[in-house]
């Protein structure tokens, strides 16, 4: 059993990883919203089902036009992310501003009008698709070069192993040591000292498995799953430039901090909000794009799943926190894939993969009750 | 029978509801909207039986009609349609309806009134469950697909370890259940049995199936989940034979998994009319008479007919009136067929005594596949909850 779940651990987080790299920047686009309106904009999975479609619509259209994949595919991004930022900023245009022109104070109000917005969202896509193509469940097409798949190196296995190991040991000693300064007066251990006794027996543990982790793990990785890590890293960089080092960047920041203010400095916070709009929206459609490039299948009602778990994602990290969605997205996405399948093993098949999500939510409260500002939103002053 | 029809002509004779001399039956599908091409072959078959047997109904001094009527496939339709049959005196026997949801309210209404219904098309186990008198079907059941299947996974496949996937409704988990059971009885391991609502990302249960090795993989569910699920464990590696029950009767299923579909196997309810050798002369008149081909359910849609008009007869060369519909109703339910879909009897609750199911293989991932085995299994002796 042990040694089953053992062999697995590499390739579940890895899986995890790709996953929560799209939930990653999905949440992007809660966060940066909510940093400067303080908006929770429920629209966002409709705006990244946008650039899903739009990107299916790409690749159909354009397959027999371009030949080589890798210039269709980044067409599709292209594309898909344009779709979704034009959308996005539709829908700051007609549905937020006039709420925010007219001073509503009510917070409930723009919420509202988001889960509106998104509904309207879903069946507009599905009447357009449904006068254009007479269905609405769009395929990506196939490639041999993105369904390609490489060995990975046994080392990266193992060093994922022990690294997770450690980790799991390191949570033990920290509660160990809780518990021993209940019955015990002694002085709380340092995280030098947690990280040492978890590296000893991160040691024994290798040792003692060592039949398993240093036989074949059988790692694969395909290359659409490459592409989805360098495509989220390559955006992930770069959002991060845009936002400490152009004047765009600095004046988003501005707004967040204080709008009013902002103005005064000759910022028009109506633009910046537009802007920080297309952003999200881009960053949302690029990942439609990579979801469906993974995972196939797309259709109107695609957005809602990705988008509650990445709102979660944005929460986890902390909301408003562009560092913390993206932390957030990666631990959600591992979390739901460790779930989903450790849970049928250890507990004999009682419980199957259809609780993966409780496992992750449950695990997301009680990080929560530890630290309600979320994993990396400690600082208030900087949103985004 | 002879006396049994006498007797019952005496006993109702007097609540004769139809005193004209105009006899409907009545046919209730969808003519509109995306599933019109299966509803329309219901009503093509139907009317192919009534048109047959109308001069016969003539010589007794009757006149027999069809009533094709538009249920679009929806159950609020089908309901108010339903409601409107019912206030017809003229109609004494429904021929429908193509989908089972729409299918169970409608045919309650249908038993306020005693309304005989046979369906040509509805496989979902609560239709005959209920123990309605009124109401039969000429179609196998959703719960013996998965039996179906085992046998076929187990005797002819070889299957040894099975990993069972479902999509947690009542259709695709209850095929999921019983395909287990069978499996397990004809002597395969079940290395898993996990339901999941998942449309997208299958990559958890793949890891499991990693683990846990197995040869053959059931899906329990529709083509939607299906195809993704397939075209993921083949990326992934995994060779597992892939077999589902009907849901993946679909083109959309081999879109949607491409190239993976090849070599996957689904059972059937509604075979293809080349495997229903009887079905041959009726095939040409059928071609003849409406310019295409009968497809579908347009076999099952002709026997339902039969079945209908063989009782009324009986009942109309004796009484030389036509019967109530509570009369007619149970004449159905002890009415016997050679029809082209084999031979037609049905149970206590109104299953076909035993029907046929089939298992296709998608020998290229082209849709649709060959018929390679024709299974005839007996409706399950379920419990009547309750009769009403």
């Amino acid at each position: 059993m042990l040694e089953i779940l053992i062999q697995l651990l590499p390739s579940v987080l890895l899986e995890g990883l790709i996953l929560g790299f799209v939930y990653a920047m999905i949440a992007l686009g809660y966060t940066m919203v909510y940093g400067v309106l303080e908006l929770i904009n429920f629209a966002h999975s409709e705006i990244f089902m946008a650039g899903a479609v739009a990107g299916a619509e790409t690749f159909i259209l354009l397959k027999g036009a371009i030949a080589n994949p890798f210039l269709l595919l980044a067409l599709a991004i292209l594309i898909g992310g344009a779709v979704a930022a034009i959308v996005a900023i539709l829908v700051e245009r007609l549905a937020y501003r006039p709420l925010r022109k007219r001073g509503t104070t009510n917070r409930l109000v723009p919420l509202i009008t988001a889960i509106g917005v998104s509904f309207f969202l879903q069946d507009l896509v599905r009447l357009i698709e449904g006068l254009w193509h007479n269905a609405f469940y769009r395929r990506y097409p196939s490639f041999a070069v993105f369904e390609a798949t490489y060995n990975l190196p046994n080392w990266i296995g193992v060093l994922t192993i022990a690294l997770t190991v450690w980790l799991g040991f390191w949570v033990l000693a920290y509660f160990g040591d809780w518990l021993i300064r209940l019955f015990a007066k002694k002085p709380r251990a340092t995280g030098r000292t947690l990280s040492l006794v978890a590296a000893g027996l991160t040691l024994v543990f290798l040792f003692l498995y060592r039949h398993v982790v240093f036989a074949d793990l059988g790692m694969t990785i395909q290359m659409k799953s490459i592409l989805v890590i360098v495509v989220s890293l390559a955006m992930l960089y770069g959002l991060n430039w845009l936002v400490h080092k152009t004047k765009l960047g600095i004046a988003i920041r501005a707004v967040a901090q204080d709008a009013q203010t902002a103005s005064l400095m000759g910022i028009d916070p109506d633009v910046i909000v537009s802007r920080t709009f297309l952003i999200g929206g881009f960053l949302g459609g690029v990942a439609g794009v990579l979801f469906g490039l993974l995972y196939t299948l797309v259709h109107p009602y695609v957005g809602f799943i990705p988008g509650i778990k990445a709102f979660t994602a944005a929460v986890l990290g902390g909301i408003g926190n562009i560092t913390g969605a993206a932390v957030g997205g990666l631990v959600l996405g591992m979390l739901e894939m460790l779930g989903g399948t450790y849970l049928t093993f250890l507990t004999n098949g009682a419980m199957g993969t259809e609780y993966k999500d409780i496992l992750a939510f449950m695990i997301l409260i009680f990080i929560l009750l530890f630290r309600p500002q979320g994993i990396i939103g400690q600082q208030l002053g900087e949103k985004v | 029978m002879k006396k049994a029809l006498l007797a019952l002509a005496l006993a109702f004779g007097a609540s004769a509801l139809a005193q004209g001399n105009v006899i409907k039956i009545a046919t209730v599908s969808p003519l509109s909207g995306e599933q019109a091409a299966l509803g329309e072959m219901i009503k093509l078959g139907a009317q192919l039986a009534v048109e047959e047997a109308q001069p016969e109904f003539e010589k007794l001094g009757f006149k027999l009609e069809l009533a094709p009527q538009d249920d679009q496939a929806n159950p609020d339709v089908g309901v108010a349609v339903a409601r409107r049959l019912v206030t017809d005196p003229e109609i004494v026997a429904i021929v429908g309806h193509l989908n089972t949801g729409v299918a169970i309210p409608s045919s309650e209404v249908y038993k306020d009134y005693q309304l005989a219904m046979v369906s040509p098309a509805n496989t979902g186990p609560a239709v005959t469950d209920r123990c309605y008198l009124n109401v039969n079907r000429l179609v196998g059941r959703d719960d013996v697909q998965g039996p179906a299947g085992a046998e076929f996974a187990v005797k002819e496949l070889g299957a040894k370890r099975i990993f069972i996937v479902h999509d947690k409704t009542t259709y695709g988990q209850g095929v999921a259940e019983q395909f287990k059971k069978k499996a397990e009885e004809l002597g395969a391991q079940v290395v898993g049995f996990v339901g999941t609502e998942e449309k997208a990302n299958f990559q958890a249960l793949i890891l499991q199936m990693k683990a846990k090795k197995p040869d053959f993989v059931y899906f329990g569910g529709i083509y939607h989940q299906a195809g993704v699920l397939l075209k993921q464990m083949r990326e992934r590696g995994i060779k597992a034979t892939f077999m589902g029950p009907d849901g993946l009767d679909s083109s959309k299923f081999v879109e949607i998994a491409g190239e993976a579909a090849k070599g996957a196997y689904y059972t059937t309810v509604a075979g293809p009319i080349e495997k229903y050798p009887k079905a041959k002369a009726m095939a040409e008149k059928f071609e003849k008479k409406f310019g295409k081909k009968p497809e579908s359910f347009a076999i099952y849609a002709y026997d339902s007919a039969n079945v209908v008009i063989k009782a009324l007869k009986d009942f109309v060369a004796y009484a030389k009136r036509p019967p109530t519909r509570a009369e007619l109703s149970m004449l159905i339910r002890q009415t016997t067929l050679e029809g082209v879909t084999g031979h037609v009897a049905f149970d206590y609750k109104g299953d076909r005594k035993k029907a046929d199911y089939f298992v296709i293989h998608l020998k290229e991932a082209k849709y649709p596949g060959e018929v390679v085995k024709v299974i005839s299994f007996p409706a399950p002796a379920t419990k009547c909850e309750a009769i009403k």
